[in-house]
């Protein structure tokens, strides 16, 4: 029962980062109809910067300012989707989808790059934080009281984005252009503004995925690739373009993980690869997703 | 597309044709005995992917599906010869070949009977998440495939009698193996010219010009779009099947779906809309690559600079450009 709540934990763990990235990569889609390729290395951005604040700049400062250090990774992160959504891939909204794929995948190997020239190909990590919170018992087994904190941020920032497209003048905004751009654009929207903040609140999302993940796992080169191919698998189960789909995907995606896990190891990608097949064979737009 | 249009229909008769052809094929099968071996060699690696080229591109410049998972055939094709050779002790190409000429078709009818139910991005994110389930059973299986390890694949022996143990391994790829790449790559190239000829090839590209007026003349579209499915994977491991001699290794890389972007730029560089556009693509890509690997570490990002540029102003490739080109060229003369 205890080990039961204990996977729990790690289910919803995994879900809240997969949420945050994948619902950034869904954002995206669903305002500019473009898949971004390079998003996972975005969230490696966030982590880089956030564990490399942690770990070194200010390894030796105390505790209450490292938990104010976490967003800086995903300020990062947001500070280059601005810069580059305007600069690099404005030109390609109009452009068929094998161009914008290609664009993003262009970005990718650059940032896969960049990463490795100011970070090295070491990897970089930032416990600081994850030791002084310690743990907690669960029955007979003891769990990390800053996975649960990270749970509570997936939370938030699931609610706060929520809030933040259904509660507020911007969020109708968004809404509208991501229905129909040309109409928004005539009723005086400045989409082109829409698109830049679209996309640099994806890449925060990202970033703070990244950012809440280093302190109880090193950034390593080549996360973001593989973080990418599994938010795929999520915004394919949840339908892309769609949040509510992003987080129930991301539910979905970390529950079967943490029992192929548990149960058996070596399937645990192809099982997750496998359903996000069938779901698209049964609703192929994806569970929340609207058909186009 | 206005270039091509103006071109005489005596351009495309099997006498122009063979104008072009033969000679570049006489060449290719001189350089051996000009170039050095790397030379050569990395050569040898350009037709091999530009024969993964052709067949991606039959799926994308003709049928209009992008497919960002042909990592998936390149690496059934290669690890099928490993397998071939670490548990069934077979040791010539040609049974290579038909062997994953087997296998491959044996995947791509799964996964295609998937796949081609939908098309644009979809079928992109879902030829990329199929790809990875073979990049993590190969990854995570390693007892079969040895992992990260990869699987060694010594020097076959070509026609049952060419082998490289008596000579020098080096010499042997540059020289021997590289005539066979050569002469399936003269093959592959008429084959894929037939089919995109043929009234099978005209029927894709009116499915990827209109769907539904394809649908109303009658074509059966899924059926047509497996059938193009099937053929793309098939060639795309054949490649990967003459690609494991010559890299005497393979690892799950060959399976991983940057690899399959890879492929994608190659075409692009080229130039999807073209037949030849795949073929250049490939050579031009892979000393590109080759030089900016030996030039700096950040390779990647050279890469990426070329790719993002190209996308940006040379979105028909060099093949596209070229011919744009040549056709104001020749407007200018007629004037």
């Amino acid at each position: 029962m205890d080990l039961l709540v204990i996977h729990l934990f790690n289910a919803l763990l995994y879900a809240s980062v997969l949420f945050l990235i994948a619902g950034g990569l869904s954002l995206i889609y669903g305002v500019m109809r473009i898949v971004n390729l390079a998003h996972g290395n975005l969230f490696a951005l966030g982590a880089f910067i956030t564990a490399s604040a942690i770990g070194q700049w200010f390894a030796g400062s105390s505790s209450a300012w490292l938990y104010a250090l976490i967003p800086l990774g995903a300020l990062g992160a947001a500070a280059l989707g601005a810069i580059l959504e305007p600069t690099v891939l404005r030109p390609f909204y109009r452009r068929p989808e094998e161009y914008q794929l290609l664009v993003t995948f262009g970005i990718l190997m650059i940032l896969e790059d960049v990463i490795r020239f100011i970070w090295g190909p070491y990897p970089v990590s930032a416990t600081t934080i994850f030791e002084k919170m310690g743990s907690m018992n669960v029955g007979d087994w003891i769990y990390p009281r800053y996975n649960l904190l990270v749970i509570a941020i997936g939370g938030l920032a699931g609610l706060f984005l929520w809030a933040f497209i259904y509660r507020t003048n911007f969020g109708i905004l968004l809404r509208a252009t991501s229905q129909d751009m040309r109409r928004a654009s005539a009723l005086g929207v400045n989409v082109n503004l829409v698109y830049v903040e679209a996309f640099t609140i994806g890449c925060f999302m990202a970033g703070l995925g990244g950012a809440i993940i280093v302190p109880s796992q090193s950034a390593v080169l080549g996360m973001g690739v593989d973080a990418l191919v599994l938010s795929f698998i999520v915004v394919v189960v949840g339908g892309l373009g769609s949040l509510e789909g992003a987080l129930v995907g991301a539910l979905i995606v970390g529950l079967l993980r943490e029992t192929a896990i548990s149960m058996f190891p070596e399937l645990e990608l192809a099982v997750l690869y496998l359903i996000a097949a069938v779901v698209l064979l049964v609703r192929p737009a994806g569970l929340f997703g609207r058909a186009t | 597309m206005s270039a091509i249009a103006l071109r005489p229909a005596a351009m495309r008769s099997p006498l122009w044709i063979a104008v072009w052809a033969v000679p570049i094929a006489a060449v290719l099968a001189v350089l051996p005995w000009v170039m050095d071996s790397y030379r050569t060699i990395q050569l040898a690696y350009g037709l091999i992917f530009a024969i993964a080229g052709l067949g991606f591109n039959l799926l994308l410049g003709y049928t209009g599906l992008l497919s960002f998972g042909h990592s998936a055939y390149f690496g059934v094709g290669a690890y099928t010869v490993a397998f071939m050779v670490k548990y069934l002790h077979v040791q010539s190409m040609e049974l290579f070949v038909l062997g994953t000429i087997a296998a491959a078709l044996l995947v791509t009818a799964v996964f295609g009977y998937v796949c081609v139910r939908y098309t644009r991005i979809f079928f992109s994110i879902l030829t990329l998440a199929l790809s990875q389930v073979l990049w993590s059973l190969a990854f995570k299986f390693f007892w079969v495939t040895g992992g990260t390890d990869g699987l060694r694949v010594p020097t076959p022996k070509l026609l049952g009698v060419v082998t490289g143990e008596s000579e020098d391994k080096i010499h042997f790829l540059s020289h021997g193996y590289y005539y066979y790449v050569l002469a399936v790559f003269i093959v592959a190239v008429a084959v894929m010219w037939l089919v995109v000829h043929s009234p099978f090839g005209k029927a894709l590209q009116a499915i990827r010009d209109n769907e539904t007026r394809a649908r109303f003349v009658g074509i059966r579209i899924r059926r047509y779009r497996f059938l193009a499915f099937l053929l793309s994977g098939v060639f795309t491991a054949i490649a990967g099947a003459l690609w494991v001699p010559l890299n005497g290794l393979v690892t799950p890389d060959a399976l991983v779906w940057t690899f399959s972007g890879e492929i994608v730029f190659m075409s692009v560089l080229g130039g999807f809309r073209n037949f030849t556009g795949p073929i250049v693509g490939a050579v031009v890509y892979n000393y590109l690559k080759d030089f900016a690997v030996g030039f700096t570490v950040y390779w990647q990002t050279l890469m990426g600079v070329v790719l993002v540029v190209l996308v940006m102003t040379l979105p028909t490739g060099i093949v596209g450009t070229a011919k744009l080109l040549a056709a104001t060229a020749r407007r200018r003369f007629a004037r």
